[in-house]
């Protein structure tokens, strides 16, 4: 509703009161009269109308013709109008790179996921005045520099999309670390993406990323402990949720979907195999890791080649690698020196691993793992 | 909406370019200014001839120089007329300085 709002005022801050409005209206009138039979549309509607007033009364906002142009609305009688769609501008608007990076993950949160401020502002771990304050400023920003409410054109669109994955793909992640609230609002603006754009690979390559990952979710935490994925109980992963990811591949796969998303689901779906195709998935790894540049693929990469059987030739590849802050460069190549019977250095490797460990649940992990070397 | 670009210019020195690139950098210039809804500025000297004031507690402080790091200053500037800040953007981006390692600030002017 916010989304149709915000399209229609072309402005944050007014479609946020207008909506407030209608739903002001709509608890008053409601259960005196019965809701209306498209509740959405009738709250549109209204919360039009009652910004179209607002702008008579300010009459100094003189940009605002394209609404007063418009013939009065009858607010009861359009129940039934057919509202467009304006999430997709939106999406664009709030992922705009003119944005900051935080800024444009809250936007995205408030405004498509209907996350309240407070909610993000928990979320990211911030007060939520700094939380209100940002978004205020990012509405401004908006509106003062001219970020446009509009998908890109076709020569900007693959940069902006990229931007717009990202986003959905971070607010993934902070959730799969544990605040799975947030993983849920990420799967719903994937599935919205894709409903949206249903002709662009990478949008289904995500939305499968994200399906496949999460499906394993149960089975990933054993009383706040990380399950490592071989050791993870497959009868807690949701199967249908795999199944609707891998159909969200083969759509991008179709599609010819090649790019950075397209691989990680790929990657995603093969560990979801029993047994794994340890061999492939080193090699889409490599791919993934000669695209991206990142050590931190490489290293899953050196992980498959030891799953694959050669534990040497990970070794080599991990202590290539310049990863020295990074615990999961050491927990690695502790594992890997303990599969060689090289038990002192794996020591060493887990100590090192568990000093720079942020997680509490990978901290026992780390150091379950330390205490089975004794 | 009316911008503002402010252009930085950034520490490439202009005998390190290339031939081509010389013979491209005027030419490039002169598209930019040219490009409808753009009003162009007048080239700067160089931030070496600055000189920065300011007040402190009725106290007029002048010094040599300009306000940011030699390297970073202020070189040029033009207003453009835009629909939005794609097109500022994209304007911008043409703007020599731009990919010589300097950069270009887009600020939106308020409306009068």
């Amino acid at each position: 509703m916010l989304a149709s709002l915000i399209g229609f005022l072309g402005d944050f801050e007014l479609a946020e009161e207008a909506a407030q409005d209608a739903f002001a209206i709509a608890a008053e009138r409601w259960p005196r009269e019965g809701a209306p039979s498209n509740p959405r549309a009738w709250l549109v509607t209204t919360g039009r109308n009652r910004a179209i007033d607002r702008i008579r009364r300010e009459r100094t906002l003189t940009e605002k013709t394209r609404l007063l142009e418009l013939p009065e609305a009858m607010e009861d009688a359009m129940d039934e109008t057919p509202i467009p769609d304006e999430r997709l501008e939106l999406v664009f608007t709030c992922c705009h790179p003119a944005l900051e990076l935080d800024t444009q993950v809250a936007l995205t949160l408030r405004t498509l996921g209907g996350l309240d401020s407070d909610e993000i502002a928990r979320a990211f771990l911030v007060s939520e005045q700094t939380m209100a304050k940002r978004l205020v400023r990012a509405r401004q920003k908006i509106k003062r520099a001219g970020i446009p409410f509009r998908v890109p054109p076709a020569h900007l669109l693959p940069d902006r999309l990229d931007a717009v994955l990202a986003v959905v793909y971070l607010i993934f992640n902070e959730g799969y670390g544990g605040r799975s609230h947030l993983a849920d609002e990420a799967i719903r603006l994937g599935h919205a993406l894709a409903e949206l754009m249903p002709d662009e690979p990478e949008v289904h390559a995500l939305l499968a990323l994200m399906l496949i990952t999460d499906a394993r979710r149960e089975a990933r935490f054993d009383d706040g402990v990380i399950v490592l994925l071989r050791d993870q109980d497959r009868s807690l992963w949701n199967l249908d949720q795999i199944a609707t990811g891998r159909a969200a591949l083969d759509r991008a796969l179709a599609l010819g979907g090649r790019g950075i998303y397209a691989l990680h689901a790929a990657i995603a779906s093969l560990h979801a195999e029993d047994p794994q195709d340890w061999p492939q998935l080193a090699a889409l790894y490599a791919e993934l890791a000669r695209r991206t540049g990142s050590p931190v693929v490489r290293l899953n990469e050196a992980a498959a080649i030891a799953e694959a059987g050669d534990v040497a030739a990970a070794l080599v590849l991990v202590e290539s690698l310049e990863l020295e802050q990074y615990h999961y460069h050491h927990s690695t190549r502790a594992e890997l020196l303990r599969r060689v019977d090289r038990v002192d250095e794996a020591r060493a490797a887990y100590g090192r691993a568990l000093e720079l460990v942020h997680s509490d649940a990978e901290r026992c992990f780390l150091q379950q793992r330390l205490a089975e070397l004794a | 909406m009316k911008y503002m670009l402010l252009i930085h210019h950034g520490e490439t020195q202009w005998e390190q370019l290339s031939e081509e690139e010389q013979k491209r950098i005027p030419a490039d210039y002169q598209a930019v200014s040219s490009t409808p809804g753009v009003t162009p500025g007048t080239w700067m000297e160089p931030p070496e001839l600055a000189t920065t004031v300011r007040v402190d507690g009725g106290k007029t402080l002048t010094t040599d120089g300009p306000f940011v790091a030699v390297k970073e200053a202020l070189g040029g500037y033009l207003f453009y007329e835009a629909d939005d800040l794609d097109a500022a953007i994209e304007l911008a981006s043409r703007i020599p300085a731009a990919r010589l390692g300097g950069a270009v600030e887009v600020r939106p002017l308020k409306e009068s």
